[in-house]
């Protein structure tokens, strides 16, 4: 069971949070081609070392935010509000290729 | 047999005034307080004490510890039975019952030891080879029954668990002389520190060596700050510093049931130091599994602890020196030291064996005698394999080949190990994580250098300083290899298994070169042993017979838990009522003086309906559903889910949650609305009503308010974030009364409503804010079973005052209250769907008549784009439609597949909602039918277990198709 650093109540325990999957996505327009739609909907990297994906506090104060883990060690590298980029040290760590989709 | 008691001071566990009574197999037998199960067995002189899982073996007492497998019983009877509980770490309580596991119908007569006989033909993967053909279910059945070990209970656990959590700096877990000392200097640095001893006194070995030190040790860790835990086992180290125990709480309050049985800790540390020992490992001989072969230090363990001298003559089978100690401290408790047996050769001794004691060196157990019991043994030189053996009288063969530190929580953590090839032995290769071995588990076997180490180690990571330098590991010589060469017979390396080096030179033969796959091949190491007493030898003959050294064979991985946990454990307080704890209406009481039958919906407790004198619940059912369409009827909705959406983007961001428009709704309207997924899935739906400029109130379905108001929080905070709004779910704030039928609102102003709520003054959907006797009500005109219909929202402790009201008032209005059932009669009779009854997680709007609200609305909304896919504008898609049976008697069953031919065949839909109609007096149905649109009219066959049942496609609503009864009665 992981500890997360919730960004509003500090660090609770996993069963408190749920995961929403990978972060950062972007939607595409409502014009878009049904590849495109498809490649958004359903496809999505499973790296074998840093994920970027939001959780939310659901048990606590219900915030949704950004976390960087890393899927092997399960290291928590950076936890950041919903709507920012990843911080520099995150953009400096790409994921191993291994594993990866 | 030849055990017995030993006079004090033998025995430092035991309180020998305190006679405890017990039974095994039926028999009777006193033992001491402070015994365990295992150890009172010994004394009492049982020998044979289980038989063994393949080959029906007899089995007796073979170790001291959690690695004793041999010993497993099942404890207690009717529901309080517990299966397969470790007689050695079982503590003797007045009146426990313990029966033997894996034999029948006795003990000492087991019809399943043919296995024995048979054994030349059950070798390893004997199963997956010869019960392949034709099909392993056949034989399933009778080889589950002989099979497996203990019983369970077959009734749910009366006793109750709990679980606990806390949080620590330095958490030390086993508490030997290593983690003391880890825990004092920790302690001493400041650091909130907790122990946790396994047994019911900490100490570990130095316990029953040295107990005066044991306690210092103890009462000087206490006084430091660490707080030591007993009977509380580390089972498993997880993820962030998450180390789970199991306390044991039957043994603290006598024969009391039901009680509190046992405690999950679950300790979150910032550092663990794991001080968890090692086990011996035994040597491996022909036979070696015979009751009276134990395990060297579990036979000093029963002698110095629970005074029981295991046999009168001794041979000490060796492969270390600690054999020698062991032989010195069997003399002292009077027992025949007949000769240490030492696989090695004499320069391979690191140790004097002491005046008086024979040594046979180089030279190893060929046979072992005796059944049920040891009566001697051959002893050879290994360089001989054809010499003249010599046989040795003995009652009792200790087993001394060495030891395997406890690697486990250092394995749990992700740690490495490191072979070491003198001593035969795998040690943690440096910390794992938060976790640092010391002692025996980290391969320090010196006590001087172990308690140093620990110390230094205790006061580093209490104060985060660099850890101390690692002590060199070892404990001596021992020989990976602890066969005789040429030796004949069973030689077991998983006594629990039955898994001989035969399996072992088969897998070998057969490829299986990695030890995970000799694992699974030949079951080693699986069971409760979990690798704890077979891993080396095994992983050893692996390595012998396909030609590698033990390093390069390597290890299986160790994973939680340690030992077997019980499923209550886990569960803590998770079960019956409070494992999904229901939903219970503000005003349930009056629903139960109305004698409703109440079941669960969703999750709430809900009246299904009111039966009457005679009434079953389908007959109360038609009665409510025909009084409401005649006179009226009131429903607690209470359950109803409601959120309060509210700030100046409330309506831009309702209209991208719905498929219908809301922004374009004047305060004090209301309309339906449908809320998709991503995938342009049907997920909820329901009212939503504006209440001002900037505050809707949003009802949904009942049981889809959770995740509803999930999603439009993911959506807000994740995908909209510039909109400003909250959303607040205030279902428990609400009470809710559906009033319903034609004289709802005769009703309701005889109990003095405002005249503005009256149906010629407030349209249907639409919202009013109103007072009744000084309570605030939100009424709702919406309807959901077609008739004049009010939805009476008001604060929670208002309900009961309302519904009581209203009932004083019923009969002037042949008023009842009704349940779901006869609301799902109604609502089906108009056609109106219920989501997740009619439609499932493949439903698009367009499925379910909405197709035109979609092409409307010229915005965009959540799962638009998902609508224009290729499946979604298929034409053949299910969709909703109405059923009459064709003989207009026959009630459709809901799940029934739609299809022109008898299954199997592909279906063209199924049976979505089905009722009687009290009001037609014939069956109507709901159900979703492939191109259903363009087939009205049409007679299909609907199947049904076998039956087949002709339907015609209809149109809804069933009943009053104009929407006439909307306003009640003129
Ligand atoms: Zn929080």
């Amino acid at each position: 069971m992981l500890r997360i650093r919730c960004i509003h109540c500090g660090p609770r325990d996993e069963n408190e949070f749920v995961c929403g999957g990978t972060s950062h996505l972007t939607r595409p327009p409502l014009g878009a081609s049904d590849g495109e739609w498809a490649e958004y909907l359903f496809f999505r990297d499973n790296p074998k070392g840093l994920h970027l994906e939001r959780w939310r506090h659901a048990q606590g104060c219900g915030a949704w935010f950004n976390l960087a883990r890393h899927t092997v060690t399960h290291e928590i590298l950076a936890v950041y509000p919903i709507t920012e980029r990843p911080p520099a040290i995150v953009e400096r760590t790409p994921p191993s290729a291994e594993g990866s989709r | 047999m030849s055990a017995h008691r030993l006079p004090a001071p033998w025995g430092t566990r035991l309180d020998r005034a305190a006679r405890v009574p017990f039974s095994f197999d039926g028999r009777d037998f006193e033992g001491f307080a402070g015994d365990t199960l295992a150890s009172a067995l010994l004394a009492n002189g049982v020998r044979l004490t289980g038989r063994s899982f393949k080959y029906h073996r007899p089995r007796g007492v073979f170790a001291a510890g959690v690695e004793e497998t041999s010993t497993l019983v099942d404890v207690g009877e009717g529901a309080y039975r517990s299966p397969n509980e470790n007689a050695a770490t079982l503590e003797l309580v007045p009146g426990l019952t313990a029966s033997s596991v894996n034999r029948w119908p006795s003990l000492r007569f087991d019809f399943g030891a043919i296995n024995a006989r048979l054994a030349a033909v059950l070798p390893a993967g004997f199963y997956y080879k010869t019960f392949k053909w034709p099909d392993w279910h056949w034989y399933e059945p009778s080889i589950r029954r002989m099979a497996g070990l203990g019983r369970v209970a077959n009734a749910s656990d009366p006793d109750r668990y709990e679980e606990i959590a806390v949080e620590v700096d330095v958490l030390v877990v086993g508490a030997g002389l290593a983690g003391l000392c880890a825990a004092r200097a920790a302690a001493e640095a400041g650091a909130r520190v907790r122990v946790l001893a396994a047994g019911p006194q900490p100490g570990g070995a130095l316990a029953y060596r040295d107990p005066q030190r044991a306690r210092e040790l103890a009462a000087s860790a206490e006084r430091a700050g660490a707080r030591i835990a007993t009977r509380t086992l580390a089972f498993g180290v997880y993820d962030h510093g998450l180390v789970c125990a199991r306390e044991k709480l039957v043994e603290q309050d006598g024969a009391q049931r039901p009680r509190l049985r046992e405690r999950l800790w679950k300790i979150r540390a910032r550092a663990v130091i794991a001080a968890t020992g090692a086990f011996e490992r035994p040597m491996v001989f022909p036979d070696n599994d015979r009751p009276g072969v134990m395990l060297a230090g579990a036979v000093e363990e029963y002698a110095r602890a629970f005074g029981v001298a295991c046999g009168r003559r001794v041979v000490v089978a060796a492969n270390c020196d600690s054999a020698y100690d062991t032989a010195r401290s069997l003399r002292e408790a009077g027992m025949e030291v007949v000769a240490v047996v030492d696989r090695r050769r004499e320069a391979e001794r690191g140790r004097d064996p002491g005046p008086g004691t024979r040594v046979i060196a180089g030279a190893g157990l060929s046979a072992v005698f005796g059944r049920n019991g040891v009566s001697g043994c051959s002893v050879r030189q290994d360089a001989a394999p054809t010499g003249r053996a010599e046989r040795l009288d003995c009652d009792l063969i200790a087993s001394a080949g060495g030891f395997a530190p406890a690697v486990h929580l250092h394995s749990h953590a992700g740690g490495r190990l490191r072979w070491l090839d003198a001593e035969a032995m795998f040690v943690p290769d440096g910390p794992a994580g938060v976790v640092v071995s010391v002692g025996a588990c980290a391969g320090v076997f010196d006590a001087t250098a172990a308690a140093e180490h620990a110390e230094l180690a205790g006061r580093a990571l209490a104060r985060g300083e660099r850890l101390p330098p690692w002590p060199a590991p070892g404990i001596g010589r021992s020989l990976a290899h602890t066969a005789l060469s040429g030796a004949r017979g069973k030689q077991f390396v998983d006594l629990q298994n039955d898994v001989d080096l035969g399996d072992v030179a088969l897998a070998a033969r057969e490829n299986y070169r990695s030890v995970e796959h000799l694992k699974r091949y030949t079951t080693t190491g699986m069971g409760t042993d979990q690798g704890k007493t077979s891993n080396v030898n095994a992983l050893v003959a692996l390595g012998e017979f396909s030609g590698r050294e033990p390093a390069a064979v390597g290890t299986t991985t160790f994973r939680p838990p340690f030992v077997p946990v019980t499923l209550g454990t886990f569960v803590g307080r998770r079960t019956g009522a409070l494992y999904r704890p229901l939903k219970r209406l503000p005003a349930e009481a009056w629903h139960v003086e109305r004698g409703a039958l109440f079941e669960q919906f969703g999750n709430w407790w809900r009246p299904a309906a009111y039966p009457q004198p005679g009434e079953d619940l389908h007959a109360a059912a038609q009665r409510e559903a025909a009084a409401v369409r005649r006179g009226a009827g009131l429903m607690d909705g209470s359950p109803l889910g409601k959120l309060d959406v509210f700030g100046p983007d409330a309506a831009a961001f309702l209209d991208l949650m719905y498929v219908g428009t809301v922004s374009t709704l004047k305060a004090g309207q209301a309309r339906y609305g449908v809320v998709l997924n991503e995938h342009g899935v049907v997920m909820d739906d329901g009212i939503v009503a504006r209440l001002a400029d900037n505050r809707f109130w949003v009802n949904t379905t009942s049981a889809g308010v959770e995740r509803t108001a999930a999603a439009f929080e993911e959506w807000l905070q994740c995908e909209y974030p510039q909109l400003r709004l909250c959303i607040t779910p205030v279902t428990s704030h609400y009470g809710n009364v559906t009033v319903a039928g034609p004289r709802a609102w005769a009703w309701l102003a005889s109990i003095g409503f405002d005249a503005a709520l009256a149906p010629k003054a407030m349209r249907h959907m639409t919202l009013r804010e109103a007072t009744w006797e000084g309570t605030p009500l939100k009424v709702m005109r919406a309807s959901f079973c077609g008739e004049l219909s009010y939805e009476i929202n008001l604060p929670v402790d208002r309900t009961r005052a309302l519904l009581d009201r209203l009932w004083a008032r019923a009969a002037e209005f042949e008023a009842v209250p009704y349940g779901i059932e006869a609301l799902e009669i109604l609502r089906t009779e108009k056609g109106y769907l219920h989501v997740g009854t009619d439609t499932d997680g493949t439903t698009l709007p367009g499925d379910i008549g909405m197709a035109r609200g979609v092409e409307r609305k010229a915005a965009n909304f959540v799962g638009r784009r998902s609508l224009l896919r290729p499946a979604a504008l298929d034409p053949n898609r299910f969709v909703l439609v109405a059923l009459d049976s064709a003989d207009g008697r026959t009630l459709l069953p809901v799940g029934a597949q739609i299809a022109p031919e008898p299954p199997p065949t592909r279906t063209q839909g199924h049976v979505t909602s089905s009722y009687f109609s009290p009001t037609l007096g014939r069956p109507v149905a709901l159900a979703m039918l492939e191109r259903g649109g363009s087939r009205v009219g049409e007679r299909i066959k609907v199947h049904h277990l076998g039956r087949v049942i002709e339907a015609v496609v209809t149109r809804a609503p069933f009943v009053d198709p104009e929407g006439r009864r909307i306003d009640g009665e003129e």
